[in-house]
């Protein structure tokens, strides 16, 4: 998965889609996961450095990425819907 | 190098809560880079606040609504050449196109340019005519059916899935959700618009325009594409925002290749949730958010001026995505002798 062409993400947390003109505001951890991505990091990868940094469960971590990146697909945010899946 | 000083002629100077382009275009001719301006502007109403504003528009004329017919246009415009030695007119407005286009020859042995689509053009990409337009061209447009009377209302329960837009021919749309609504609507817009009233199928999704210059010879001279992010009661944009959707600009360079636009236009388009483009209007001329195309870097006002004349102009090929407008009201403070001048004399 990778995050669609020239979406801008700002450092307060705003995500810009240039193709739609739609903005969205995400949290900090939301900003750190789609730089996440941007980096070209592996699904698990994302996991692992979010479990490394905050106390929380795998098997949480593992549904909010899921309903978050969900959510990026959903805006046209995110691509590579088939690498998802795989 | 001292730049050479145009006296332009603008229309559309009501700058209200449904604005006309005039003052948007007006700001895009005071900051090219090719030329000075004086502005002209032309107001049909006395109220218009473009008259007022002295630090936007120099001198004001009035002139005649388009009804009283073109001999009575052309022979103000006589008038208002002979003191203000006027180089180029942009009209704004649909309603007063054709009779400048029809006075484009007239005036330009008067040595006034325009840069106006053609009577074909103007007349193809009418409301009345838009599905004919995309079979003839090859664009995506909501089935529309022409209404001349009430007795055709009936039928439309079979022909459309509700609810349908309702149009007037040059301005006004509704959306109804039944045939009663239509037939209130076809009232409501008839009797203020006239006939025919054109009956669209309501594409669901997201909004977006564009505006842009074609050349008359197929090129796209400056194109931007931006989606409405504050929307007025009147469906007016009230904020934007630029945007790069490549799909909107494709469809845009093929509506210039393929008709061989002339002139300023704004295309309405709709995009549904299966990413479909539709073209819900086409408007020949500048809109009222034109000043936003300037501000990402595409004087598009100044290149219409070049074109109308002859200027070796090149073409726009990008600008700046993700810049906004944000409209304002602000009240100007006004001595009531200048309203009465323009009132009384039609020249302030």
């Amino acid at each position: 998965m990778k995050i669609s062409k020239n979406v801008a993400v700002s450092d307060a947390g705003l995500v810009f889609n240039p193709v739609t003109g739609e903005s969205f505001s995400a949290n900090p951890i939301g900003i750190e996961i789609i730089n996440l991505i941007r980096e070209g990091k592996s699904h698990k990868t994302i996991i692992d450095s979010i479990l490394a940094k905050y106390i929380t469960e795998s098997s949480t971590v593992e549904k909010d990425l899921h309903d978050f990146t969900d959510v990026l697909r959903h805006f046209n945010l995110l691509e590579d819907h088939e690498e998802k899946k795989a | 190098m001292k730049k050479r000083k145009l006296n332009i002629a603008v229309t559309g100077l009501n700058a209200i809560d449904s604005p006309g382009p005039g003052i948007s275009v007006i700001r895009g001719l005071r900051e090219a880079d090719s030329f000075d301006v004086r502005i002209i502007g032309l107001s049909y109403e006395s109220l218009e606040p473009g008259i007022y504003m002295h630090n936007v528009v120099d001198k004001t004329y009035q002139i005649p609504y388009p009804s009283a017919g073109t001999d009575t246009l052309l022979a103000r415009l006589e008038y208002i050449h002979e003191i203000e030695k006027l180089d180029v007119i942009i009209p704004n407005f649909d309603a007063e196109l054709f009779p400048f286009i029809k006075l484009e020859h007239k005036l330009k042995a008067m040595g006034i340019q325009m840069f106006l689509p053609t009577a074909r053009q103007f007349e193809e990409r009418q409301k009345v005519n838009l599905n004919t337009f995309g079979e003839k061209y090859g664009i995506h447009v909501p089935k529309c059916k022409i209404l001349f009377d009430l007795s055709a209302v009936h039928s439309l329960s079979s022909e459309f899935v509700f609810p349908v837009v309702v149009k007037g021919k040059f301005y006004d749309a509704s959306i109804a959700y039944n045939t009663d609504q239509v037939r209130s609507y076809y009232n409501k817009i008839s009797a203020k618009w006239g006939l025919p009233i054109i009956i669209q199928e309501f594409i669901h999704g997201t909004e977006f325009n564009v505006t842009g210059l074609g050349d008359g010879k197929g090129n796209t001279m400056a194109a931007v594409a931006m989606r409405k992010q504050y929307i007025t009661d009147k469906g007016k944009a009230w904020g934007g925002i630029s945007i790069a959707d490549e799909k909107i600009l494709g469809m845009t360079r093929k509506f210039l290749k393929n008709t061989k636009w002339r002139g300023g236009f704004e295309l309405e388009l709709m995009k549904n949730k299966d990413n479909e483009l539709y073209l819900l209007e086409i408007n020949p001329r500048l809109p009222a958010w034109i000043y936003l195309a300037v501000g990402v870097g595409q004087n598009i006002p100044e290149a219409l001026v070049n074109l109308a004349l002859g200027n070796k102009v090149v073409p726009y090929k990008d600008y700046m995505v993700g810049k906004m407008f944000i409209r304002y009201a602000w009240d100007m403070i006004v001595d009531r002798e200048e309203f009465e001048q323009i009132s009384v004399t039609g020249e302030l």
